[in-house]
């Protein structure tokens, strides 16, 4: 089944003046088509201001297109009436950890999103409970969010998604912000949720080591989807990529230097140990 | 001219229960001219270790030399060391706060006492060195690109003709692209002027490309301060405090252990790829 | 330094005091307030005293902790007991040189209103130490609850005011930060006149509020995102409701607001002039 299909998808702002009159539109998005199954791991790429921002926001209906559809779970996004049980199948992590943590104690705010779609008193407790435990985060459930790292605050981010149940998580870049221990954390948390949830997770990041593990990966730039494919087929594209302002690992960097000088490896070499695996085979 | 650390220390909300030595018995000497990054993870005590360098904190034992003079002394003119010394701090951008650039980056400057013409002299310099356009002068703070926020807040800082420019982790926050412009504006910075550079990151792959020294801080104290690549050959003990040498590092040691006779000492993708054409050629 | 401020926050232990119902905590606050003010004798102090060790030790916060939220407010305290201390006519004259005359009387009204300003905020830094924001904010709209009825928006004001509870500490270490940053860059934030010192706020106060509005507009998006629509339909994860203990501590109270009443009517303690 689709979770998430957007189909031609465009969405513009209006440009102001400094009196506040309409000067002209922007276009953000421009027909993008995004087809995501269920349980699958997706992710976008893109430099800052390439639109992926805005897309991931779609898929939460705190934008809806100005042309096209998208559809959660079935739901057209556009309708008012879908707009809550939108909100629900999807649930949205962001990039700053500080300015999503509502509560003051852990526990409270992981039960914030349980509250408002009127869960009762006894499910939000085993709600929280079960979240918490799932990001690792059970044994802070009484410290303050302000006591707690980056990478500690985006778990209890996560668990506040995930104890609304969705079906699907954007996670709109939530390692922008953090420390390469900290980004480890997120990743490894997100991973885990997979397993054990089988929840669809859409990861948006620049960071292309977050991604070798994706189902599909789409590359964005100018709101258009400009690369769409597998992990290995995007990384055997390296120059594209630098074209597109990303960076690639240093690893896959270093593979395709190496074919460069006429070592016969095969192209988008995404880890450590398959590049030393070639290397020896020809040694 | 240099800066000298003895036997620096320093603790946090003393007395208290959140009481945490920070700093532990630094020495360390940067002279003139370095390029020199500092890295550590979050809470190693980096970013009080700069603070101290332009007196913001003051330390609670030790000396600290400018030019070999303790800062410390009684009479020590602060707002000088200020002048010298300039701090970038994470995310400067979010200090901007004037009506245009320009005049945010007069802000330095101004506070220095010089002339409006001087002030804006000084400003056009600072923003040519930062690679900002020459468009986007007279335009509000507020209304450029991350990157470019983040280069219009360190010339605000260059402006003030620094001999030290201290950065705390200029990336962050950046994308690819946007992170190897500001560094290599940086690292041209370092090399068109003659002021110190001194950069905290805690990316490793960064800091190897650009830096000649690293200090590695752990838990308020000086772990590693050699070069790069002796740096980098404790890989395994950088990875027991929480960090990691670059990747190319960990690959050229697996490499090694698998049989293939490469040299270790590589921290870039481009020394890594000469190093295995050399093993290749030899072989064939 | 600025982030040092210790009053109104939340203080994590595990007591009986935390566990109390918010509403009991906070009318339990006002009801200590106003008997501060029911009594005029030494009797009086030595019950409110008694009765506020008890709940410090109740509520298991280190009293150093509590001392050291006492620090923002000295400046008023001085400035109250000075006022009282010079400006009351009234008594005896104890001391005298130039202008300045202390009385019987002021010495009394100084050494009274110091004591009850103290023991104000003592309560009601204790109230706020032993209860989280959420709580607290859970409390004041069961409280104001019936103000609904004739229009008043209980349910926004008190996630407002949690809201605000929450950003607190985070704007105060942006301030610190922002402060220092600009240091760097040479501003002089202490010498100057008046004037002076109010402009030079500006390059502080302007990224303060950039940043405020950015982290409101980012909050208010995390908010939408997690279903919040208002108060209506909404459970609670902590709903309130009286215990044993919360009818107790009522009890309590209200047994040391009479007592206090009546032991500094007609338990006569007269020390000197106090």
């Amino acid at each position: 089944m689709n979770m998430i299909q957007a189909e031609k998808l465009i969405f513009e702002y209006e440009k102001r003046d400094e009196e506040g009159n309409v000067v002209g539109t922007s276009r953000a998005i421009d027909e993008v088509d995004i087809d995501v199954k269920e349980g699958q791991f997706i992710a976008v790429l893109g430099h800052n201001g390439s639109g992926k921002s805005t897309l991931a926001k779609h898929i939460n209906a705190i934008l809806v297109p100005t042309e096209g559809t998208v559809r959660v779970d079935g739901r057209d996004t556009k309708k008012p009436e879908e707009l809550w049980n939108v909100r629900q199948s999807a649930g949205m992590v962001f990039q700053n950890p500080d300015n999503q943590i509502i509560g003051t104690v852990v526990e409270e705010d992981v039960g914030f999103g349980p509250e408002n779609l009127g869960v009762p008193t006894d499910e939000i407790w085993q709600r929280v409970e079960e979240s918490l435990k799932a990001v690792g985060m059970i044994s802070y459930r009484h410290h303050s969010p302000n006591k707690l790292s980056g990478g500690q605050k985006q778990r209890v981010a996560i668990a506040g998604v995930v104890a609304m149940e969705p079906k699907c998580i954007v996670l709109d870049e939530p390692t922008a912000m953090l420390d390469p221990a900290g980004r480890k954390e997120v990743l490894r948390t997100v991973q885990k949720l997979r397993e054990k949830k089988n929840v669809t997770v859409i990861l948006i990041t620049h960071y292309m080591e977050e991604v070798i593990d994706a189902d599909k990966i789409y590359v964005m730039d100018h709101g258009r989807v400009v690369m769409e494919g597998t992990p290995r087929e995007i990384f055997s594209r390296v120059d594209e990529l630098k074209g597109y302002r990303l960076d690639v690992p240093q690893v896959t960097l270093l593979a395709d230097e190496l074919r460069k000088r006429g070592v016969d490896i095969p192209a988008g070499i995404l880890r450590k140990e398959e590049l030393v695996r070639h290397l020896c085979q020809l040694g | 001219m240099s800066i000298r650390l003895e036997h620096l220390n320093y603790i946090y909300s003393s007395g208290t229960s959140y009481e945490k030595h920070a700093l532990k018995d630094i020495n360390l000497t940067i002279l003139h001219g370095e390029f020199v990054g500092i890295i550590g993870h979050t809470g190693s005590g980096k970013s009080t270790l700069i603070q101290h360098l332009n007196g913001l904190i003051r330390a609670g034992s030790g000396k600290l030399y400018y030019n070999d003079k303790n800062i410390y002394e009684d009479g020590y003119n602060m707002k000088e060391l200020r002048n010298q010394v300039g701090l970038v701090f994470q995310y400067p951008e979010h200090q901007l706060f004037e009506v245009d650039v320009i005049t945010d980056v007069c802000f330095g400057p101004k506070n220095q006492g010089l002339s409006p013409e001087e002030c804006r002299e000084r400003a056009l310099e600072a923003l040519k060195l930062v690679g900002l356009k020459e468009k986007y002068y007279e335009v509000s703070p507020f209304e450029l690109s991350g990157g470019q926020k983040r280069r219009a807040a360190i010339a605000g800082v260059l402006a003030m003709r620094p001999k030290v420019l201290v950065l705390d982790e200029p990336t962050a926050g950046l994308d690819p692209k946007g992170r190897d412009d500001i560094l290599e504006q940086i690292a041209y910075l370092h090399k068109q002027t003659d002021m110190t550079v001194i950069l905290v990151s805690h990316s490793m792959e960064d800091i190897a490309r650009f830096a000649d020294r690293i200090i590695v801080m752990n838990h308020g104290e000086v772990m590693y301060n050699d070069e790069p690549k002796k740096v980098f050959a404790h890989y395994r003990e950088l990875e027991k405090v929480g960090l990691a040498a670059p990747q190319v590092t960990y690959m050229m040691h697996d490499l090694r252990e698998r049989g293939f006779a490469v040299d270790t000492e590589a921290t870039t993708v481009e020394e890594a790829a000469d190093e295995i054409m050399r093993v290749l050629e030899t072989k064939r | 330094m600025i982030r040092d401020i210790t009053i109104g926050q939340y203080y994590p232990a595990k007591s009986i005091l935390h566990r109390l119902d918010p509403r009991v905590k906070l009318v339990s606050t006002l009801l200590y307030l106003i008997s501060l003010f029911l009594f005029r004798s030494i009797s009086g102090y030595i019950v409110a005293t008694l009765f506020l060790a008890g709940i410090i030790r109740a509520s298991k916060v280190p009293f150093r902790h509590i001392v050291k939220g006492l620090k923002p407010i000295i400046m008023l305290l001085m400035i109250t007991v000075f006022f009282n201390l010079f400006l009351t006519r009234d008594g005896e004259v104890l001391f005298h040189k130039w202008i300045f005359t202390i009385t019987e009387g002021g010495l009394r009204t100084a050494v009274y209103m110091a004591i009850r300003l103290i023991y104000l905020i003592i309560g009601s830094s204790l109230m706020t130490f032993t209860t989280t924001p959420n709580e607290l904010t859970d409390g004041i709209e069961k409280l104001l609850y019936p103000l609904n009825r004739i229009h008043v928006p209980v349910h926004e004001v008190a996630m407002m005011m949690s809201i605000a509870l929450r950003f607190i500490p985070i704007l105060l270490e942006e301030t610190d930060k922002i402060m220092k940053a600009q240091i760097a860059r040479g501003a002089d934030l202490e010498s100057g006149n008046m004037v002076q010192r109010v402009k030079s706020m500006i390059p502080i106060l302007v990224p303060l509020f950039v940043s405020a509005f950015r982290r409101a507009n980012d909050l208010a998006m995390a908010m939408e995102a997690r279903c919040y629509r208002g108060g209506e339909g909404r459970t609670k994860m902590k709903p309130l409701c009286y215990r044993t203990r919360d009818r107790i501590a009522y009890m309590v109270v209200i047994v040391y607001v009479i007592g206090v009443f009546l032991i500094g009517k007609y338990v006569p303690l007269r020390v000197w002039i106090f």
